[in-house]
């Protein structure tokens, strides 16, 4: 074949490959990307008005960037290799090797979706963010969560605009082809801040829990000492950014006046979470007088409300540290992800180390996810 | 003075410069009639709020019914509380104050030639055990670099330092003319937690509260350590070493899993990275121990200790007069003998090469 | 050490891959202009079949902002995490010493010695006209 075709990858997961194999874990998965083959595919779902907008100015984002991307990524769409469908089109946009390669291959009893890209999250018209959030909303559903019900849709707010946000999460949220409520970490102000509480209102209201998902365009470098120059440090700072997000929710009191609401951090790695919390617990303790509205100890908080997906994998030299960590977090604040059909995806029988025992596996590729995304 | 910290290397004091008035003294004509003609006052920036808890233990702060001013702005009471009280052999002070802020690249290499006057004539002056900083105008690298090889001859001076929150992070190739003339004198890279204030102090914007400002710091220090690697700065500068300084010390494993995990995959477009970023940092970064993220269990301590697989990372630090710990509780708990005495001792002996031989004990 | 035929020679061009699996395991041979690899396709960190994989060029550097660029398509990268084996010695780039591949010698041989040899050829018939290509798999 040729050098660059794809071609499925070799599954041989410890539980054996196919549905015929008994004792299967039912794997829930935290975080799978579905792609629109080409934009024309939103064209059903946006008015002629918006259709022509975007068609003659185009999605604006904070970065500047037309198409392509400033930290151009390690593969084309940062995708794997071998997850182009053969029929053309996106990794993520072909339901049918999704299920083949991904669903039916891991056993997949839910995917979570996490859609990504032009969704119209993040646009600097706040019209054409909503009406794009709505059209993607719409296509997930038609597309993905109607024909496949293994898959559930992220839904998919302008979260820029915390009312239209609100207004969207009430035209979807009864619905439960949805399973979360879906925002990206990198916003134009920190989470926690007032104007988006119409959010974390109504995802409480509709028992939706809130997948944060790495990326966005906030106009801002990832911390408070610039931009840095190259992909390995965008992809390394991800992490920086759910940390961010979780200080920002815990400090500005998100948890205290929203005691249903739950978060998943996605796709920042876990490791970052307990010294974050110590962190926190530390400060909070000498400067408490400055936060009154604060009734508990932040890692109190973080306990209570916030998961944890696993991808990308943390692979420390000694696994034993990584132990620790996952120990620390809690087994089950800790839910599995996948990634697919991204780079860096993790394969739920191979990504955790020896040492997580058969039941803690059990719990963060099965168990965990089906009260946080109302599966039950 | 207690036995447990004698011979110590104090690598984070904070001296305090008391009024606008200290540093005129320490400017040219010019530049001292223009903080008068402009109504120049401070550069003090918000990061350490004067009255904030954590800014300085309730012992160390002015008292005016005793007519007592806050320990750090007198180099003597602070040499009680530090050097005479535990026996430390040395100080090494940093200068907050926030040069860092002033945009006019002249006025800030005009600001950091007093402070640094300042420190050299009120501080190491007073108590020949004090090491020092030299602060630098990072707005313009040129400048910097010129301010370095005005101090860099009195060997006092120990490192140079720069803010976690800058314009840019500080690997950039913008800056290595700076570290290249740090590296020629023997000074070691100083980041302290603090910014400039030039851009909002997180990924998502500006905060609410001063506690998410602190928390904060942290995740400067991510990216200022992965700026150092991934540009290279320690293929083209082998011989330096890097301090982060009051930056919390139990983020780094985590960010280097991550980072050393990335690298296997994107290598490819920072080829000169040519080991593991974990093997770079055990070689050339260095951090102070206060604060130490992390409960006081000894048992979560040793685990996270564990995480940094080196004893040559952590250097001591009283962050003096920041109220970091009470007491003398100036170490995590259960830090066994041997690893107390590399971070109280050969660690920061290892790290500063101009404390080499005065030392000698 | 048994000889495996696992294709024909015509069917391998210069710039085609592909994977067999021979004696339980799945091998990823490739035809590098004209010169035979043979490599364990499961990839050693966590198991993606290196088939889907691309080959790029060895890139080195001694110094920032240098880019030495050799051996055009003799590196292969995983399709997942994109890690990078070493075609002429199955090392990783990233850690040589503890993440390799296994080689496979790979040799093409003409029909008539495969027709007699002592070869396994169980999913196609051979025939003496035609060369085929032979894996020895301990
Ligand atoms: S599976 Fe091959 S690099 Fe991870």
């Amino acid at each position: 074949m040729p050098l660059d075709d794809p071609m499925g990858p070799a599954i041989t997961t410890d539980n054996g490959k196919g549905s015929a194999a008994p004792n299967r874990l039912a794997v829930i998965d935290g975080d799978i990307h579905p792609a629109v083959r080409s934009m024309a595919d939103f064209k059903p779902y946006l008015s002629k008005r918006w259709w022509d907008h975007y068609e003659t100015y185009g999605m604006r984002r904070k970065h500047g960037s037309a198409n392509g991307e400033p930290y151009p990524k390690s593969a084309p769409l940062a995708c794997r290799r071998d997850a182009w469908p053969e029929e053309g089109g996106r990794p993520g946009s072909s339901l049918r090797l999704m299920q083949e390669q991904h669903l039916d291959a891991y056993g997949i009893e839910a995917g979570i979706l996490g859609p990504l890209g032009n969704t119209g999250q993040g646009e600097m018209n706040l019209e054409l963010s909503a009406a794009m959030c709505s059209a993607t909303n719409d296509w997930q559903r038609d597309t993905f969560t109607r024909p496949e019900k293994r898959l559930k849709a992220g839904l998919v707010v302008p979260y820029e605009d915390g009312v239209a946000s609100a207004k969207e999460i009430e035209r979807c949220g009864g619905d439960t082809d949805f399973g979360q409520v879906f925002l990206l970490t990198r916003s134009a102000e920190p989470l926690g801040n007032r104007r988006y509480w119409p959010i974390y209102e109504a995802a409480e209201r509709y028992n939706l829990p809130i997948g944060f998902h790495v990326f966005g365009t906030s106009g801002h470098p990832v911390s408070g000492a610039g931009w840095p120059s190259y992909y390995i440090e965008e992809g390394a700072g991800h992490s920086t950014s759910c940390q961010t997000v979780v200080t920002s929710l815990v400090i500005e009191g998100v948890f205290e006046h929203f005691p249903k609401l739950k978060v998943v951090m996605i796709e920042g790695g876990f490791a970052w979470a307990p010294a974050l919390a110590f962190r926190l617990d530390k400060i909070f303790e000498r400067m408490r007088n400055e936060v009154p509205h604060l009734k508990r100890r932040p890692s109190e908080y973080i306990r209570d409300h916030v998961y944890f997906t696993t991808q990308p994998m943390e692979e420390p030299d000694d696994r034993r540290h990584v132990l620790d960590i996952m120990s620390w977090i809690g087994w089950d604040k800790l839910l599995f992800a996948s990634d697919y059909p991204h780079w860096d995806f993790d394969d739920p029988f191979r990504a955790f180390p020896a040492g997580v025992t058969t039941e803690q596996h059990r719990r963060i590729c099965a168990e965990n996810g089906k009260s946080v995304f109302r599966l039950n | 003075m207690s036995a447990d910290w004698k011979g110590a290397i104090d690598c984070d004091a904070h001296p305090h410069v008391p009024n606008i008035d200290a540093l005129k003294r320490h400017m040219n004509d010019y530049w001292s009639e223009t903080v008068d003609v402009r109504g120049i006052t401070a550069f003090d920036s918000v990061a350490y709020p004067p009255n904030a808890p954590i800014t300085m233990r309730p012992d160390w702060r002015a008292d005016k019914s005793r007519g007592r001013a806050r320990a750090d702005s007198d180099a003597g009471r602070a040499a009680a509380a530090l050097m005479d009280r535990h026996g430390f052999a040395h100080s090494i002070l940093n200068c907050l104050y926030a040069v860092q802020l002033i945009r006019d690249e002249h006025m800030a290499a005009a600001f950091c030639r007093a402070v640094n006057d300042w420190v050299s004539a009120e501080w190491l002056d007073r108590d020949p055990r004090y090491r020092a900083s030299i602060v630098l105008p990072l707005q313009n690298p040129e400048l910097a670099v010129e301010e370095i090889e005005r101090c860099a001859s009195d060997k006092r001076f120990v490192q140079v330092l720069a803010l976690a929150m800058g314009e840019h992070p500080l690997g950039k190739s913008h800056f290595w003319p700076v570290w290249k003339a740090a590296e020629k004198h023997g000074l070691a890279i100083g980041i302290h937690a603090g910014s400039s204030y030039h851009h909002a102090t997180t990924g998502s914007g500006w905060p609410s509260y001063y506690l998410e400002d602190y928390a904060a710091q942290s995740l400067a220090f991510h990216t200022q350590l992965g700026s150092f690697i991934a540009e290279g700065v320690f293929v083209k500068f082998p011989k330096l070493k890097l301090v982060l300084i009051e930056s919390g010390v139990t983020w780094i494993g985590p960010y280097l899993w991550r980072l050393s995990k990335f690298w296997r995959g994107v290598r490819l477009e920072v080829p000169w990275i040519d080991r593991s970023p974990i093997e770079f940092v055990r070689d050339h970064v260095r951090l102070t121990i206060q604060p130490f993220d992390a409960p006081a269990s000894g048992e979560t301590v040793g685990r996270l200790m564990d995480q940094l697989q080196s004893d040559q990372m952590l250097l001591f630090a009283s962050d003096f007069p920041h109220w970091q710990f009470d007491n003398d509780d100036m170490l995590p708990v259960g830090i066994d003998a041997t690893l107390r005495k590399k971070i109280l001792i050969d660690n920061p002996l290892a790290t500063y090469p101009r404390l080499g031989g005065s030392h000698a004990a | 050490m048994t000889r495996h035929v696992v294709a024909r020679a015509a069917d391998l061009p210069p710039g085609t891959r592909k994977r067999v699996s021979v004696e339980n395991r799945d091998i990823v041979v490739l035809n590098i202009k004209g010169e035979l690899f043979a490599l364990s396709d499961k990839c050693p960190h966590k198991g993606a079949s290196l088939c889907g994989g691309l080959l790029t060029g060895l890139v080195r550097s001694t110094t920032p902002g240098e880019y030495q660029y050799d051996r055009a398509g003799e590196i292969l990268r995983c399709p997942w995490h994109q890690w990078e084996f070493d075609v002429r010695t199955g090392r990783s780039y990233c850690d040589p010493r503890r993440l390799r591949l296994m080689q496979f010698p790979v040799a093409i041989e003409a029909g008539a010695n495969v027709v007699e040899g002592p070869y396994k050829a169980e999913t196609f018939n051979v025939t003496v006209e035609d060369d085929y290509i032979v894996l020895d798999v301990p």
